[in-house]
């Protein structure tokens, strides 16, 4: 019997008993619905992780200054002011892994345009500083090395800034006064949006290391930076680019024996790629809960077809009696429960994906719905089919021509 | 003429537990083709069980049984259905219809089995439905047919994949005396055309349409009787 004829039949069967058939595919639904929209919601908080990492620039090394005693008391890390201009410089050339380091100081206060003000952070840093955060200007440009090399007032601006300060007006070329020294504006940096932290990022004024050094921090001494930026030459390197600067580190600054560093160093991605493992393990859950309710929607559908069976015991009988083959009744029982399941997905990936969009449009949460996950869930409803049809089916195809015949 | 159904030394046992129940005792008899036999008893005396294995649905516990020929004894139940859907054609009581299914597709469903391309069933279907004299009612499910009309539909469906014999198993059985009058009368003109046909039945008016009759009792055939035609 070919394929098209018992795809009749299973059709036609599950056409006669439309609310049964409905109800049955009720449980695969929901269960395919659930998975569905989990998996976005899920793949959807991986996506504003991913984002996230690629906003702070990959292959990121922080160094931080350590922290120092006085009479007894500790500061916290990032309290001395141990990393120096020198410390950036040793980094680029004796680091084989390092691509870019930069400086940076930051500092914070009122920057002025004509009667507009804004308190924001002020961040001093070498023009290496926007290749390793992978940051572009989008209007005017960045600093090049003169602004570096001859401490110019020169400044970029933040997005967040240049909209409180300019509103929609064009700032390259103004002049802006930052905690009072006027400052030429060179270029507006694009939009960042938040840190992992939650940190408006675009929130800031930049300008050269130098001038900054030399204008807006205070320092014991000269050449002293709050911080340094580092990105590894790849990914793969980055562990071996971090353990380089801890030892280049603690032989300038003579770290020995049981002597505490006076720096630290944070990789940014290796935070972030934990963040994005536990959001990628929680999605995996998610999806687990809601494959229990596919097993207990494939259970209902071996109960419906156990129903079925029994019921249809003298069609059985006569299709047997007339020449069909075990296999021929087997198949037409399969078919049916495959196609309820197949059926079931198919307004279960509609239902998940709709459910996906809406929770994404009310909430504002992203929700991605992979081809892959649309795939698997139909896939697996197929499964689900052929897995508890099975028992049904191979009941039907054992039965008795003659007891089925004479079944009332 | 040639034996159409041979069946030599037949013996069915049923066991259940430890007891064991003989329902057919050693029977033989042939049937050559063109033959109209009914098959008589009262119930239990055996009569169903050898239907069951001319039938092909059962397989005796002894003897020989030769189909068309062909030795039905060491089959395989998949060989068994091949012969149920070519050799045979089956009226049951019953009717035994697909409800919520078209009358040409009921006929058609044998030739299902058979493999057959729809058009070629199509084409068969309803040359058998004209010959039991259904033409117009193809479309009709079942429940809009009557009890006459089921069963020659039934009789069609025996019919359409041209059997070597049709078995039927009291056929007029759900039917009122005039009915069954119109039924056997198809039946017969079946017969005339050459169509090989063994009846069960109890009732000695239906019998009486048959050109033979076997009757059976406690699982021994007692009697084998021509008798001529009441028509």
């Amino acid at each position: 019997m070919d394929f098209l004829q018992t795809l009749k039949i299973a059709l036609r069967a599950l056409r006669t008993n439309k609310m049964r058939s409905f109800l049955t595919m009720l449980g695969i639904i929901i269960g395919i619905a659930a998975v569905i929209a989990m998996m976005a919601v899920g793949s959807g908080a991986s996506y504003v992780i991913s984002q996230q990492i690629a906003s702070i620039g990959s292959n990121i090394i922080l160094v931080l200054p350590g922290s120092t005693t006085s009479g007894g008391l500790r500061t916290g890390s990032g309290g001395a002011q141990t990393l120096s201009s020198d410390d950036v410089k040793a980094i680029m050339t004796d680091c084989p892994s390092v691509a870019y380091a930069a400086g940076t100081v930051r500092s914070s206060g009122q920057v002025v345009n004509g009667n507009m003000n804004w308190s924001t952070v002020i961040m001093g840093g070498a023009p290496e500083l926007f290749e390793i955060r992978e940051w572009p200007v989008v209007a005017g440009r960045s600093f090049n090395q003169q602004d570096e090399d001859g401490a110019i007032k020169v400044c970029l601006l933040g997005q967040t800034v240049a909209e409180n300060l300019f509103g929609a007006a064009d700032p390259v070329g103004s002049i802006v006064r930052i905690k009072k020294i006027p400052f030429t504006v060179i270029g507006v940096l694009e939009r960042k949006g938040q840190s992992p932290q939650g940190q408006d990022q675009d929130d800031a004024v930049f300008v050269p290391l130098r001038t900054a050094q030399r204008n807006l921090v205070r320092s014991q001494r000269t050449g002293i930076v709050g911080a340094i930026m580092v990105k590894a030459k790849s990914e793969e390197v980055i562990n071996k680019a971090e353990s380089e600067i801890q030892s280049l580190l603690n032989q300038r600054h003579r770290i020995t024996g049981g002597k505490e560093a006076d720096f630290t160093t944070r990789n940014l991605s290796e935070i972030l790629a934990v963040a994005e493992q536990s959001s990628k393990a929680m999605s995996l859950l998610l999806g687990a809960v809601a494959s229990i309710s596919l097993i207990v929607g494939g259970i209902g559908i071996m109960n419906i077809m156990l129903v079925s069976v029994t019921e249809r015991t003298r069609e059985i009988g006569i299709r047997m009696a007339i020449g069909a083959k075990k296999n021929d009744i087997l198949w037409q029982f399969m078919t049916e429960a495959v196609l309820l399941t197949m059926l079931g997905g198919l307004i279960g990936i509609g239902l998940g994906a709709g459910g996906a969009t809406a929770v994404s449009r009310m909430l504002d949460w992203p929700t991605l719905i992979s081809p892959q996950s649309i795939v698997i869930a139909f896939v697996f409803s197929g499964a689900v089919g052929i897995f508890f049809g099975f028992y049904p089916a191979k009941k039907a195809a054992g039965l008795n021509p003659i007891d089925a015949l004479r079944y009332e | 003429m040639s034996s159409v159904i041979s069946l030599t030394g037949i013996r069915r046992v049923f066991s259940m537990g430890d007891q064991q129940f003989e329902a057919l005792k050693g029977i033989s008899f042939s049937v050559d083709a063109g033959e109209f036999v009914a098959i008589m008893g009262a119930s239990g005396s055996g009569k169903s069980t050898c239907m069951n294995i001319l039938g092909c649905l059962d397989l005796p516990t002894a003897g020989s049984y030769l189909l068309d020929g062909l030795d039905v004894g060491g089959m395989t139940p998949n060989q068994l259905a091949d012969i149920r859907n070519k050799k045979l054609g089956f009226v049951f009581q019953g009717f035994n219809l697909l409800a919520r299914t078209p009358a040409v597709e009921n006929v058609e469903l044998p030739l299902v089995y058979a493999g057959l391309h729809s058009k070629e069933r199509r084409q068969k279907a309803l040359s058998a439905m004209e010959q039991v004299g259904l033409s117009g009612k193809e479309n009709n499910h079942p429940s809009q047919l009557s009890g006459g009309q089921q069963q020659r539909v039934a009789i069609a469906r025996a019919l359409v994949n041209n059997p070597a014999v049709i078995l039927a198993d009291e056929p007029t059985g759900n039917l009122d005396s005039s009915t069954s009058n119109e039924i056997m009368g198809l039946f017969t003109a079946l017969n005339r055309q050459g169509i090989t046909i063994i009846m069960v039945t109890h009732e000695h008016d239906v019998a009486a349409y048959a050109g033979r009759q076997i009757t059976f009792k406690d699982g021994s055939i007692i009697s084998d009787s021509q008798t001529k035609r009441t028509s």
